[in-house]
Formats: C-alpha cells, structure tokens, sequence
C-alpha cells in the first residue's frame, strides 16, 4: 500500500522533472542530477566554447578564400609554397589549446575512477534482455523488463519505462558493480553520467551519488543481440526515509 | 578502348580481366568492384533509416536481428568493400605508377590475386547475412555476442572468413604497394617529391600491413573459439572478451586512418590543381601523414574507455588520441594556406575538396570531444559518436572518393564527365549528408544508444530529418551513377590535362586514357639534387 502511495507521490513530483528523460527536439544533454554530470557538462560546454571557435576560424577563411580567390577574382596564382613562422604557429597553437583541454579532462577520468567512501552497494547483472538489480547489504534481488507496448499506462514513456526500477535514496554515494551473466552489456543513464560495461566473467565498478529526486532512464549501450533496443534502465531515486521504507517492505519478498 | 602503337599487346576478352596483371585494368576493376560494393552498402543504409524514420518501425517486419545484420553488413560493405578497394585498390593501383613514373606495380601477378580475392571475400560476407540467422555483431564483433553464445550458426563464420580474405587481399596489396613505391620510382623522382597521395598509399600501406595480421589473430581465436572448443575469449574457461576487443581495436582504429589517408592525399592534389599552386608546407604534410600513422597505432583504446580501464590507462589513451588533432590541424590549416592566394576554379572535383576540408574540420573537433575519457564515457555508443564518425569517413573519405573520380575519371577513360551534373551531384550529396548526421549528434547528446532498431518517442523529430536526408543521398547517388555511365560511355573526349596549369604530376602527361602501357623508358623528373645520379 505504502509502495503504490509512494509511486503515486512520485508520479506527481516527476511532473516538473522533465529533462530527466530525452525530449524532443533537445539540442544538448538531459539534466544532470549528479555532481559528477554537472562537471562533465561544464566541462562539455568548455569544449563547446573551444570548438566553435576553432570551426568559425576554418569556416572564415574559408569563405574568404572562396570569396577572394576564385579564379574570377585572381586570375594570377600566388607562388609561395611555405612559411616556416606561420607553420610553427599553427602547430604550437593547437597544442596549447590541447594542453587546455586536457588538464581539466584528466582531473575528471581521475574524479570518475575514484570512489568516495561508498555507503550502499548495487550489483546490476546484464542479461538478453533484461536486467537484474540485487542489494547485497539487504539480500535484495529482482529482475527488471520493458514494459511491453500493450501493457503502457498514460504515464509511461514507450521503451524506457520499466516494470521495477532500480531504487536508490538520495544524496547518497552509491557503488554499482556491473556484469552480465551472456554478452556483454552497458549499464548507462545520461543524467548520471555513468556508463559501464556488462562483462561476462568480469566485475566493474562505478558510482553515483545522485542530488535529486526522480525518475531517471537508461537504456543498454552496447550491442546485445535483437532485444539490444528493448532492455532500458529505469533508475527511481527517493528520499532516505522512502529508501529505508522500501527496502523494508522489499526484504522478505522473493526476488 | 586502345587505338594506340601498334605493338601494344592488349590481351582481349576475358582473359583481359580475369589474368589481368596490368595497374590500370586492375585499378578499373576495384573501381567497379568499389561501385557495386557502395550502392550494396548505401541500400543496407537506407533500409535503416527506413526502419528509424518513426518510432515503431516495422521495414523490417518486426526482425530485430535481421536489423543487427543490416547495420553489420552496412559497416563491413562501406569499409571493406567499398572505401578500401576505391581508394587503395581502385585510384591507388591505377595512378600510383603512373604518378611516380613507373611501369606498372612491382608484383603484377600478386596485384591481380589482390583483387580476385575480393570477390569470394564479399561472396562470404553476402553468405553471412543469409545463412541461419545472420551475422548480427555489429562491424566490432565483440565476443560473447559473437560467440556461440549469440550467434550459434554459421552465419558468424562466414563473416570471420570474409575478413580473412579480405585481409590477405590487403596484406597482399600493401606489400605491393610498399616495394612499388620504393623500388620504382622514375630517376629524380625522390622521396619528397613524390606526390601526396602517394605518401598516403604508402603509409595506408604501412599500417595494413602492421595491424591486419592482429585482426586475423583476433578472428582467428574467435573462430577456433567458435569451432574447436578453445576459450580464448569465454571467461568460463580463463578466456577474456576484452583481450578481442584489444585485438580489434589495434587494427581498427589504424583502419580509420588507412580509410582517411588516402583521402588526404587526393584531396591535397585537387586542391593544388585547382589553386595553381603547389602544395603549402609539402614536407611538413609528409610528416603530418607519417606522425598520424605512427600515432594513430598507439591509441586503439579509446574504444573501450566503458570497458573498465585503469585510470592511467585512460589518461594515456585520451592524451595520445589528442595528440593526433595537432598533425590533422596542420594538414587543414595547410590545405587553407594551399588555397589562400591561389586563382582557384571551383569545378567538381575542388567542390568535394572543399566540402571536405570544412566537413573533415567539424568531425574531427567531434573527434576532440571524444577523446576525453570522462566525456566519452557519456557520449560513448550513442549516436554522437555515430554522427562523429560519419563526419570524417561518410563525408571524408566518400567525399574523397567523388572528388577523386572527377578528378581522374577522364584520365581513366578518356572521357570527361558533365560538369553541370557533377556540381548538382555534390551539392545533393552535401545537403543530404549534413541532413542525416547534424540530427544524430543532437539525439546523441540527448542519450540515444547506436545501433536500436527503435527509440523512444522523444527522438522522433531528430530522427524523421536524419531519414529524409538518407533518401536525398539516396537520390543523389542516382544521379552519381547516371554521371559515372554517361561519361564512360557517352561523355566529351577530353584532352590529355583538363585542368590546365595547376595540373602538374605526372599522369596529366600522359593521353587520355593512356596507353595500355606507360612509362617503359621511365621519365626525368628534372631539377633536383640527385639528377646526376
Ligand atoms: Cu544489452
């Protein structure tokens, strides 16, 4: 009673949260709901800010030469052939800029590797195609499956909604370890910014520390057969005390 | 087609081809070869974007395996059987000899087994998509899905062999192309003054011929695997499944740069025949195309960033794979600087070479953002990743391949093609790409995994553009074959150079089509320091 309650809460609060799921038309990524995404979507919008400059400046001199250069124009060919400043220039620069981008990047793949001091452990097992979440700490194990087209309610998004979600309370440092019992797998959620392999006869580890409530959806990322497309991820985040709740009212219960 | 000297001896009929053993008929029939295997591969890409122009697609009725197999097939076609033979087999055979001045290729014979191996080669890769339940691996063929475990039948044995094939048939080639370009070049001809896109098949060659014998290992292992009960890669018997992604990733990411060098190298021609200028910065190309063949064999991994490297494995795969864009900067900035002064005719050929330039420069800042460990780990498998590397192979190396055939196709033939088609050619073609590929980088973004024959309704708007771009391609290459017929059957005469004073290798020397055979009594390249010798 308490878990329809609670879904029925969450529905109404997953109102506002959209982008917690690709929309349409969207241009960029969906919201981040981990420090870990926020850093990896500044440092996107760094990259961003890099790139559009380096592409105007090609684009530019491109459309000058097109413009100055055409046969028309000049009809008489210049005959230089180097430079050997201007050649150092634009080697130098771009490792300059390289050495920007860099800096910053490694300090995340360092950030993503290193697991703070973990408080609770998820196990998520990969299989043709669906996927098995387990709470070892509570001896917690369920298997969660697409909601297949004919059983969608309203509410439900067509091919990332998922008959049991994985749960996990809020600001809270969250180990997933990640394998698969066929083919390999990809545990993936964009808001997250996670996504670990699923392979076989290998454990992986990642984490998460999630900052906001909701519903937040995945879908497998690497190629798993036919059911590739039809084994999403559905994560529910909720509040330590509805964790608490849950995970009480999920002990006992059969897998 | 020769009315040349009469005592040019032309063997007639099929014999002609079949035993061929001449650079020019065996370039022509890669050429051929490439053109069945690009309309091969663009139907398996438009029967996907068929089933993904809505959500719910049901082109394929349902078979979401038989969609695996399409973009499997989609991938391995374009690659192996379309780009490669184009570039390498088809313009690499064809004017290597007659842009260094010699006689034919070093091997002629092993030239010609080159290519007759390509035919059970994509025999077997047809054979894969048909038999049992198809080989639905994607191009990767990652094991356990390729095991026994997701694809039992046979269907997965006939795409291993097919690479093998392939593989010798490139091996076999590379060594050819190696020992041509250093033994036989014409007196004066010396290492830097050969033409770029000789360096190129060069380098191309090189890096075959160092990475396709640890694909064959791999697939190899995986076919002793599937067939004789060894567990290289079944972690149930101490095998690992990413030791085969290592395997392949060594030999497919120099594939990139084996697929896109040559491309560089025609490209840099065109641009400096149509600019009337020699090539900016020659010898710092050079270097450019040989610092990326060595560096691009040292960052395979950045592939597998999800696979659960190391930290420092990471930070080494981002750093050296980032290296990279300094070489591939200098190629663009010296390919502007090539243009910049020059008195440039934008006909077809210098079209492509454009589009290609500012297309290659977005996919590879694409490329830059990838490179970075953390930020791959969330772009990785989606469609971001898909749009990136469409940017540089769809539109760098096919745009490559149409600026190369317009280029060369009336030195080929003797024939020159119409220009006003061609023009129309490029600009479908360029509206139609960028239509398919600006859209996958957005649903990328948004999170949408590559290779799901369906997707949620969220990226239906993204997706109907991407369709409608695939079927403006689609039209486009209609109107690509119809030039390709026209000019080989009906087209001008043309001259021997069409493209006047910035035309300066070796080949516009030559009539058109040349003679069966060129350069008997090799050519002087004048001028130099090693004239005397
Ligand atoms: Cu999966």
């Amino acid at each position: 009673m308490t878990r329809i309650l609670l879904m029925f809460l969450c529905q109404i609060f997953a109102l506002p949260l959209f982008a917690n799921q690709p929309t349409e038309w969207a241009l960029y990524f969906q919201e981040p709901a981990t420090p870990l995404m926020v850093r990896l979507r500044e440092f996107h919008d760094y990259l961003l800010v890099i790139s559009f400059f380096i592409a105007a400046f090609v684009f530019l001199m491109m459309f000058i030469i097109i413009y100055k250069f055409r046969e028309k124009k000049h009809p008489v060919p210049a005959t230089f052939s180097h430079n050997t400043p201007l050649e150092i220039v634009w080697t130098t620069i771009p490792v300059i800029i390289l050495i920007f981008i860099a800096v910053p990047s490694f300090k995340i793949t360092y950030m993503m590797d290193h697991i703070p001091k973990s408080e609770m452990t998820v196990k998520v097992i990969g299989h043709q195609w669906y996927w098995t979440y387990e709470y070892p700490e509570n001896k917690i194990v369920y298997d969660s499956y697409m909601i297949k087209d004919a059983d969608l309610k309203p509410q439900d998004l067509r091919l990332l909604s998922v008959d049991r979600p994985l749960v996990v309370p809020v600001d809270t440092v969250i180990e997933v370890l990640a394998t698969s019992t066929d083919v390999i797998h990809s545990f993936a959620v964009p808001s997250f910014g996670i996504k670990r392999d699923c392979i076989p006869g290998k454990l992986n580890q990642t984490w998460m520390k999630v900052f906001k409530e909701g519903t937040y959806y995945g879908q497998c990322s690497e190629l798993c057969g036919s059911g590739h497309g039809f084994m999403p991820i559905s994560v529910k985040v909720v509040s330590k005390e509805d964790f608490k709740k849950w995970i009480e009212d999920n002990k006992n219960k059969k897998g | 087609m020769n009315e040349h000297t009469p005592h040019e001896h032309t063997p007639k009929g099929w014999r002609r081809w079949l035993l061929s053993t001449n650079h020019k008929d065996i370039g022509s029939m890669y050429l051929i070869f490439s053109i069945i295997g690009g309309i091969a591969g663009l139907i398996f890409s438009i029967v996907i974007r068929m089933q993904l122009a809505h959500p719910g697609g049901t082109v394929l009725g349902g078979n979401h395996q038989l969609y695996n197999v399409f973009i499997t097939s989609h991938a391995l076609i374009m690659i192996f059987f379309a780009v490669m033979p184009g570039l390498i087999g088809g313009f690499g055979n064809w004017f290597v000899p007659l842009l260094i001045g010699a006689p034919d290729m070093a091997f002629p014979r092993l030239n010609n087994i080159s290519f007759w191996l390509m035919i059970p080669a994509l025999i077997m890769a047809g054979l894969s998509t048909v038999v049992g339940m198809g080989a639905g691996t994607g191009w990767t063929m990652y094991p356990p899905l390729s095991s026994l475990t997701g694809h039992p039948d046979m269907a997965v044995d006939f795409l291993l062999f097919s690479l093998h094939l392939a593989g010798v048939s490139s091996i076999l080639g590379s060594l050819n192309f190696i020992t041509t370009i250093i033994n036989m070049r014409a007196p004066g001809m010396d290492f830097f003054k050969m033409p770029l896109f000789v360096w190129t098949i060069l380098v191309t060659s090189a890096l075959l011929l160092i990475t396709l014998p640890v694909l064959a290992g791999g697939i190899t292992m995986l076919i002793t695997d599937r067939n004789f009960g060894t567990t290289f890669f079944d972690p149930s018997g101490g095998g690992d499944p990413v030791l085969f992604q290592h395997l392949f990733w060594f030999f497919g990411h120099p594939e990139v740069y084996v697929i896109i060098l040559p491309a560089f190298g025609i490209i840099s021609q065109i641009i400096s025949t149509f600019s009337k200028k020699p090539v900016f910065g020659y010898v710092s190309m050079v270097y450019a195309i040989l610092s990326i063949g060595v560096i691009g064999c040292g960052v395979w991994a950045h592939h597998m960033f999800t696979v659960g490297l190391s930290p420092s494995a990471t930070v080494y795969f981002s750093a050296a794979t980032m290296v990279i864009a300094v070489p591939t900067g200098i190629k663009v900035f010296s390919w502007l600087a090539t243009m910049w002064g020059g008195s440039i005719r934008f006909d077809t050929p210098m079209l492509f070479a454009t589009g290609f330039i500012l297309l290659f420069t977005l996919g590879g800042l694409t490329g830059v953002v990838l490179s970075n460990g953390g930020m791959n780990i969330v772009l990785h498998d989606t469609y971001y990743v898909v749009g990136h590397f469409h940017y540089v192979l769809s539109m760098g190396a096919v745009f490559g391949l149409f600026g190369g055939f317009y280029y060369w196709i009336s030195k080929i033939c003797g024939r020159q093609y119409p220009e006003i088609w061609g023009r129309i050619h490029f600009w479908m073609l360029f509206i139609g790409v960028n239509m398919i590929f600006i859209p996958m980088h957005f649903v990328g973004y948004n999170g949408m995994p590559r290779r799901i024959p369906d997707y949620p309704q969220a990226f239906a708007p993204m997706n109907y553009i991407a369709s409608i771009g695939a079927y403006l391609t689609a039209f486009s290459t209609l109107i690509f074959l119809g030039v390709a017929l026209y000019t080989v059957f009906r087209g001008k005469k043309a001259q021997s150079n069409p493209w006047g004073v910035g035309a300066t290798t070796l080949e516009w020397t030559l009539p058109s089509p040349p003679p069966y055979h060129t350069f008997e009594t090799p050519p002087h390249i004048g001028g130099d320091l090693h004239e005397h010798k």
